[in-house]
Order: structure tokens, then C-alpha cells, then sequence
């Protein structure tokens, strides 16, 4: 029997309101499916479960808000008899207790299927930055539930179990007795929960990962070119956008530089194999939410504006899907409409790398030693230093610079992505 | 097809409308430049054109956008190539 447990939908998410169950007890469900939706500060996203199998049990009536961790359900996998225990000699277990996370976690996962693993402990590791934050605060380190890999305390459990212990009030009677408040509040209430999230994901991003800042000058005058004669051969409603061929440069350009893509957890990097690109997109109305483009490494730039377009509406529309939240790999913003010449972005946790693009300007520039004006780009880079350095994250730079001279290139890079150390 | 520039007005208005629920049409100056007055990005932009298109069957060159500025700009322009 698998426990489906809420899954963290990114660092400024502890806790969500269960909406609405797509499924019932006894239904078939399959890896990727839509089978609920939860309810976070900033939208309402539908959760996929990642198993195949057949529901059991749903823990959690609508309405309920639970931290993240929490089961949802119980799922039975392919083949495996229901449990007797829940089918008729005994009462079912009452609904609304979660029986399993003590405390909030608001260490995103690596991925949602790491996050229904964590299992009860039989042994708690303490990672050594978590048992120093527990000292400074005062905290109990064996005390605390581990929400980590192997169930380790980490500084987010410990920060968690700190703040839980200043209110004076556990998460879990927070999820049980708190009466939830069942809808989406209004507006202005969603604004300023948005608001709060962010700024304590960004906050734990700042306090906690040491940043360092590049940034690059990069011509566009080859790739505005090839941009303009593929638009002006295509319909208007097949047109790319410039930030199509910059999302698809970055995806490249990482190839060489694996320690820019994916994720720090637990003291260690770990880097990540296909490039999920979490796409920074404004909310009309305030807010910002980073839903991820997958593989896009291995896409065509016609597809990555299709998932761009789509990405960007259902992000406005708040209909985003529980991967696109949890799985980004790595940034990308792009600030050049609001016309800044750069930007230096904060790591969105767990994350080790945003990269971020200013407007695209026309601009003096020395090319072969003679002064002209050319279309420039200024991109950047914050990276986190545990898991890389600024070399590396200069050879990102130069390599993003190269790419997005050869627009040929990008746009063929897309049937095959190109092996490590591609010549030309 | 021909079209009086109140129906293209309005129709204009209801695609922006899709693009960015929170504007109030009346108070869209049609004179000055849209994008400032609304915050279209890019992507709403371009969105707002594709919308054009389907709804009046007008083509939009890319090379045309620097022309279109203003809500005005973006009538006169639909308007001229419906005739």
C-alpha cells in the first residue's frame, strides 16, 4: 500500500486546502493523473499522482487545509489486495488526522515521488547545518520530525519546529482543528498570502544560499534576423517570441555545465538529468509563480512557444499542474518587456540556478575592433556557490553567448539534443 | 466585410479583454500607446494580435508591429485591410 501524501508545489509552499477529489475509493489511477485539486496561497493546482494503482482510502475530506507531507489517500498498487484492515473487519481510520507529518516541511522535495517516500523514521539523521540552527534557536533537534531524505532533520524542520513552538500551537492541530477556510479567499487576501509566501521562500533563498552574480553582453543581431524571416514565413498564430529562442539557448548551453541544473537538498547537490525550465510568469494583479516547461532540451522551438502560450495562459487562468509546480530544475526570467537592462534574480529553492535576461536593446559595440550599433542582450546569472563556482557559471555564460549566435543550430538542436563537448 | 469603427472598437476591446480581464474598456485612451496603458508583455501582445486576426481574418505582418501603437494605430490598420 502506498500513502499519496500532499506534495511541496515549490519552496513558498507548507501547507494547502484540499479542494476537490477527482477520484473515488476504489478507482483506477494512473501515473500522471489529475486526482485532486489543492488550494496553495498563490492558485489552485491540480495534483497528479505518481503511481499506477487503485484508490483505497481518501484520508482528507475537501475543505481541510494540511501541511505538506501529509496522506491524502491510500493507494493500492497493481495487483495488491485491498487491505483487510480498511475494507470491512476493522473501522475505517477516522478522516482528518493525518497520522504522519508533525510539522510542516517547507524543504521542496526533489521530486513528488521522493516526497511519498518518507515513511516513518526508524532512525533520524540530523543534517550538521540543522543541528547547529537548532543550537542558535534553542531547539530539541531529536525532538523534531525529520522531513528530509532516509527522514533526516534538516534546517527547515528545525526553523518549522521553532516557529511552532513560539505560537504555541502544532501544525497538526493547525490542520485538524483550524476551521479551513474552504474557497480561494478574495483577492486581496490572495495577494497578500501570495505576498507572504514569496517572501519567506525568497528570504530562506537569500538567508541560506550563498549567491553569486554574473552577467554577459550577448549580440542578437544573428538570432533577431533568423527570428524575423521564420516569423515572417509562418502564420501569425505560429510566430516564436525572442523569449522562446533565449529559453531554448539556456537549455543548450547547460549541457557543459550540469552544476547550474538541479537541485541542493540536504547538504548535497544533486544534479538533474532532463532540463525542466521553470518559467518566471507575472500574475496580472501582483504575485509571480515559476511553473516549469519540461525537457526543454529535447523540444522544438514551435513546441516550446505552444508551451510557453499555454503555460503562461493556465498560469493566469490558475490551472497549473502539481509537476509544473514541484519539478523546475532551474529559472528563467525574462524582464525585457518592462524594459530594465538587466536583472539579478534570487534562487528559487531547492534549486542552484536562475538565469535572467534583461530587454533587448540596440546599443554602441565594438565588433572586430569598429564601433556599431548592434541589438544586446544583457543575461545573467545568480548561481548558488555550494554547488558551483564562477568559473563554471562563466562558461555557461560564454556558452549561452555562442549558442545564440548560431540560431541554425538552436533551432536544429531540437530533433537531437547535442552530446557533451559538441565540436562546431 | 465591412466594418463601421464602433463594431471594430468594440471588438478590439473584447479580445483585450481576454488578454487582461481587469481592464475597464472606457477607460483605454484610444490615442495613447496601449501597451503602457494596459502592461501587455510580449506574450499578451502577441496574444492580442493572434485574437485580432481570428476575429477579423486581417493578416498582421511581424514587420508591422513597430507601426502599432496605439489602439488608434491598431484600428486604422484592421480597418484598411478589411476594406
Amino acid at each position: 500500500m502506498i500513502e499519496f501524501r500532499l506534495p511541496s508545489l515549490g519552496a513558498d509552499m507548507d501547507e494547502g486546502t484540499l479542494l476537490t477529489w477527482h477520484v473515488k475509493a476504489g478507482d483506477t489511477v494512473q501515473r500522471g493523473q489529475v486526482v485532486a485539486v489543492v488550494d496553495t496561497s498563490k492558485a489552485a493546482v491540480d495534483v497528479e499522482i505518481w503511481h499506477d494503482g487503485v484508490v483505497g482510502q481518501l484520508l482528507i475530506e475537501p475543505g481541510t487545509k494540511v501541511p505538506v507531507g501529509t496522506a491524502l489517500a491510500t493507494i493500492l498498487a497493481p495487483g495488491e489486495a485491498a487491505d483487510p484492515m480498511a475494507t470491512a473487519t476493522a473501522p475505517p481510520p477516522p478522516i482528518q488526522k493525518p497520522t504522519v507529518p508533525t510539522s510542516p516541511s517547507p524543504t521542496p522535495k526533489l521530486a513528488p515521488e521522493t516526497a511519498e517516500k518518507a515513511i516513518t523514521p526508524t532512525r533520524r539523521p540530523v543534517t550538521p547545518a540543522a543541528r547547529r540552527r537548532a543550537q542558535e534557536l534553542g531547539i530539541d533537534s531529536d525532538s523534531v520530525k525529520g522531513t528530509g531524505a532516509q527522514s533526516s532533520v534538516t534546517v527547515a524542520d528545525i526553523e518549522a519546529a521553532a516557529s511552532t513552538q513560539k505560537s504555541g500551537m502544532p501544525a497538526i492541530a493547525l490542520a485538524s482543528s483550524t476551521p479551513a477556510p474552504s474557497a480561494p479567499t478574495s483577492p486581496a487576501d490572495r495577494a497578500k498570502e501570495m505576498r507572504k509566501a514569496i517572501a519567506a521562500a525568497m528570504g530562506r533563498s537569500k538567508r541560506e544560499i550563498p549567491h553569486y552574480y554574473l552577467s554577459e553582453t550577448i549580440p542578437m543581431a544573428l538570432a533577431l534576423d533568423w527570428l524575423a524571416k521564420y516569423n515572417a514565413s509562418h502564420t501569425i498564430a505560429e510566430r516564436l517570441l525572442p523569449a522562446v529562442l533565449m529559453l531554448k539557448a539556456v537549455a543548450v548551453a547547460l549541457k557543459r555545465t550540469p552544476q547550474l541544473h538541479g537541485f541542493y537538498v540536504d547538504g548535497a547537490f544533486q544534479p538533474a538529468t532532463a532540463i525542466h525550465a521553470g518559467v518566471a510568469i507575472s500574475l496580472r494583479g501582483g504575485g509571480l509563480v515559476a511553473p516549469a516547461i519540461h525537457d526543454v532540451g529535447s523540444k522544438p522551438l514551435d513546441q516550446l512557444m505552444r508551451d510557453l502560450t499555454d503555460l503562461v495562459k493556465r498560469a493566469r487562468a490558475g490551472s497549473l499542474r502539481s509537476s509544473e509546480m514541484s519539478d523546475p530544475t532551474i529559472t528563467v526570467t525574462n524582464l525585457g518587456d518592462q524594459g530594465v537592462e538587466a536583472v539579478f534574480g534570487v534562487i528559487y529553492p531547492p534549486q542552484v540556478a536562475l538565469v535572467g535576461f534583461g530587454s533587448v536593446q540596440t546599443r554602441p559595440w565594438v565588433q572586430d575592433g569598429v564601433l556599431c550599433a548592434l541589438p544586446l542582450v544583457t543575461a545573467s546569472l545568480a548561481a548558488d556557490h555550494r554547488a558551483s563556482d564562477g568559473h563554471q557559471g562563466a562558461l555557461f555564460l560564454a556558452e549561452l553567448r555562442a549558442v545564440l549566435q548560431q540560431p541554425d543550430t538552436l533551432a536544429e538542436a531540437v530533433h537531437k539534443t547535442p552530446p557533451q563537448g559538441d565540436p562546431t | 466585410m465591412k466594418a463601421d469603427r464602433a463594431t471594430l472598437t468594440e471588438g478590439a476591446l473584447t479580445v483585450l479583454s481576454t488578454i487582461a480581464p481587469e481592464v475597464e474598456p472606457q477607460d483605454i485612451d484610444p490615442a495613447r500607446a496601449l501597451r503602457h496603458q494596459v502592461d501587455l508583455d510580449s506574450m499578451d501582445w502577441l496574444n492580442f494580435l493572434v485574437g485580432l486576426h481570428e476575429r477579423f481574418g486581417v493578416e498582421i505582418a511581424e514587420s508591422d508591429y513597430a507601426g502599432l501603437i496605439t489602439l488608434n494605430d491598431v484600428l486604422d490598420y484592421v480597418q484598411a485591410r478589411l476594406k
